[in-house]
């Protein structure tokens, strides 16, 4: 399947899922369906650094964050709609990123992870010191009832816009996974010295997949602030999205775009369903759970256990 | 033959701390040459060809290669610029298949090749070093010699002028070592320059034109094979007093 056929029926399940939302008719489905969405956004961009280079990044939250941040900047100084507040998010997210992958690129393994941790943690204290955001106090965001142009409840409108970017997304991650830059990027991740020895340019692709994947984050952030209506650092800045921005691309699988798609759905419903049938503190424990169950299971993920069909999807 | 030489090192210095690794390093390689390095385990050998070929910095000296001065350049930069390695222990990619690792070089350090023609590329190149009909296969399933087989496959895919197969014999039975010392001598005769290291004598003397004998960083002989290892500073350093 080619590109463009792959652009197409993305397009054409994105459009069956709005219409089966549409259809339960219920709000809530909305509700809940844009937080599953998001982690898949958010899945897919953690694996373009940490499922093709093998560098593992536990700093989701600064980057996600970020973007939240972007918004609630531009919503109090400008009258921007959302959809373009995203690639700003997008492009704060991506610098950062660049600067991260620049600052760190000697780090390998574990150092860079806890270098990425160490990220997340300044973010966080200069967005909590700084006022105009609202600080550590947070900040309310008034959303329209409606959505401009269509019309339609905002919350369907963000679960619209999410659905778009995810498209983008997971585009953009199989046509990484089919080039030549995703060949480079697996060879950083099997061996760099080899790679730079087979003429891969490991520098400059490592640099290309922190911004690509910082910047994905930023965006699937974007529209936070709309979707809560109140943002404080420390839901902005929640360890949920590190620790699932991680967990689910390795228990969905890291060697293919499907295996975060896989992964978010599974561990975002199922923890959606569990916040409104038992409690929401019982979250992430589910995630840990999993995590540790799979790692121990399945290590490749759930690809991994049909792993003759991960490697077709690849070829 | 060319009057300037195809690779050029000279005067150069390796230091790891207060270690000499090499000291003022002189080494003129010829188009179309095929020139045995040996030396005692621990002379420098790997790290001269680390310093060649950009994966490690030397602190004194120079590199030039095919016109060029390749001091600061990355060692991806020298490899499109045709010099190619292979590493003394196999480094596969190892979540590719055979065919995906040639065809990173040829991605990468290759001429710009339609998708068609570098699909013929990849089993040309693992045709030549007989592991065409493994060619989904992942590196994992290989043995010790295809392994090595695969890395000289992969150096190759980069068109180099220049290859430098570091220890590609290590450990491998007499009949494999003529394997793969007949590819080399074939590649040769296509015009790829070779540099080979290697302990196995025998390898050597049949393989090399001339032969360079490094010791403990210092370069001690340049010549005939047949004479340099009759030099007594030769034999001395490897036999001892």
């Amino acid at each position: 399947m080619n590109g463009t056929k792959f652009v197409l029926l993305l397009l054409i399940v994105a459009a069956a899922t709005y219409g089966a939302a549409w259809a339960i008719g219920n709000a809530y489905v909305f509700f809940a369906g844009y937080i599953v969405l998001q982690y898949i956004a958010l899945a897919t961009a953690w694996n373009i650094l940490g499922g093709y280079t093998g560098y593992v990044n536990f700093g989701t939250a600064a980057f996600f964050a970020l973007g939240a941040y972007s918004t609630v900047v531009l919503h109090k100084l400008t009258n921007l709609p959302l959809p373009l507040m995203m690639p700003i998010g997008g492009i704060v997210s991506g610098l950062v990123g660049l600067g991260t992958g620049y600052l760190t690129l000697r780090l390998r393994g574990a150092f860079f992870s806890i270098a990425t941790l160490a990220l997340a943690v300044v973010v966080q204290t200069l967005i909590t010191n700084w006022d105009f955001v609202g600080g550590s106090r947070g900040a309310y965001i008034v959303r329209p009832m409606k959505a401009p142009l269509l019309g339609i409840d905002y919350i369907q409108y963000l679960f619209l816009v999410m659905l778009g970017l995810v498209v983008i997304v997971l585009a953009t991650a199989r046509a990484i996974e089919r080039s030549r830059l995703g060949y480079g990027f697996a060879t950083i991740r099997d061996d760099e010295v080899a790679a730079e020895a087979s003429g891969v340019p490991t520098l400059r692709l490592k640099l290309l997949a922190t911004t690509l994947s910082g910047a994905f984050m930023g965006m699937a952030g974007a529209p936070l602030p709309y979707y809560v209506t109140y943002l404080d650092p420390a839901s902005g800045f929640s360890l949920a999205y590190a620790v699932n921005g991680v967990a689910m691309p390795l228990v969905g699988g890291t060697s293919s775009w499907l295996g975060p798609v896989i992964g978010a759905i599974l561990l975002g419903t199922l923890q959606q369903v569990a916040t409104v049938t038992i409690s929401s503190a019982l979250n992430l424990l589910i995630v840990g759970l999993m995590l540790v169950a799979f790692v121990i299971v399945a290590p490749n993920g759930i690809l991994g256990l049909f792993g003759a069909g991960a490697k077709r999807a690849r070829a | 033959m060319p009057d300037s030489p195809l690779l050029e090192v000279s005067a150069l210095g390796k230091r790891f701390g207060g270690f000499v690794a090499l000291e003022a390093i002189d080494l003129a390689v010829h188009t179309g040459e095929r020139l045995g390095l040996i030396g005692p385990n621990g002379s420098g050998k790997s790290t001269l060809v680390n310093c060649m070929c950009g994966t490690l910095r030397h602190e004194m000296g120079s590199v030039r290669f095919a016109g060029h001065t390749l001091n600061g350049l990355s060692a991806h930069e020298r490899t499109r610029l045709g010099l190619a390695r292979s590493f003394q222990l196999p480094r596969p990619f190892n979540t590719l298949t055979l065919a995906e690792n040639v065809r990173v070089p040829l991605l990468y350090a290759g001429r710009h090749d339609t998708a068609r023609a570098i699909d013929t590329h990849c089993i040309e190149l693992l045709d030549m070093v007989g592991l065409a009909d493994k060619s989904k296969r992942l590196p994992r399933d290989l043995t010790q010699i295809e392994m090595r087989k695969l890395e000289l496959a992969r150096a190759m895919a980069a068109t180099p002028r220049l290859l430098i197969a570091d220890e590609a014999m290590a450990g491998l039975s007499p009949g494999e070592v003529d394997d793969i010392l007949a590819l080399l001598i074939r590649l040769n005769e296509q015009g790829v320059t070779v540099i080979l290291i290697e302990h196995i004598m025998r390898a050597v003397m049949h393989f090399s034109q001339r032969l360079v004998v490094l010791v403990a960083g210092h370069k001690i002989a340049d010549g005939d094979p047949a004479v340099v290892v009759r030099d007594p500073d030769v034999v001395r350093a490897y036999l001892g007093e």
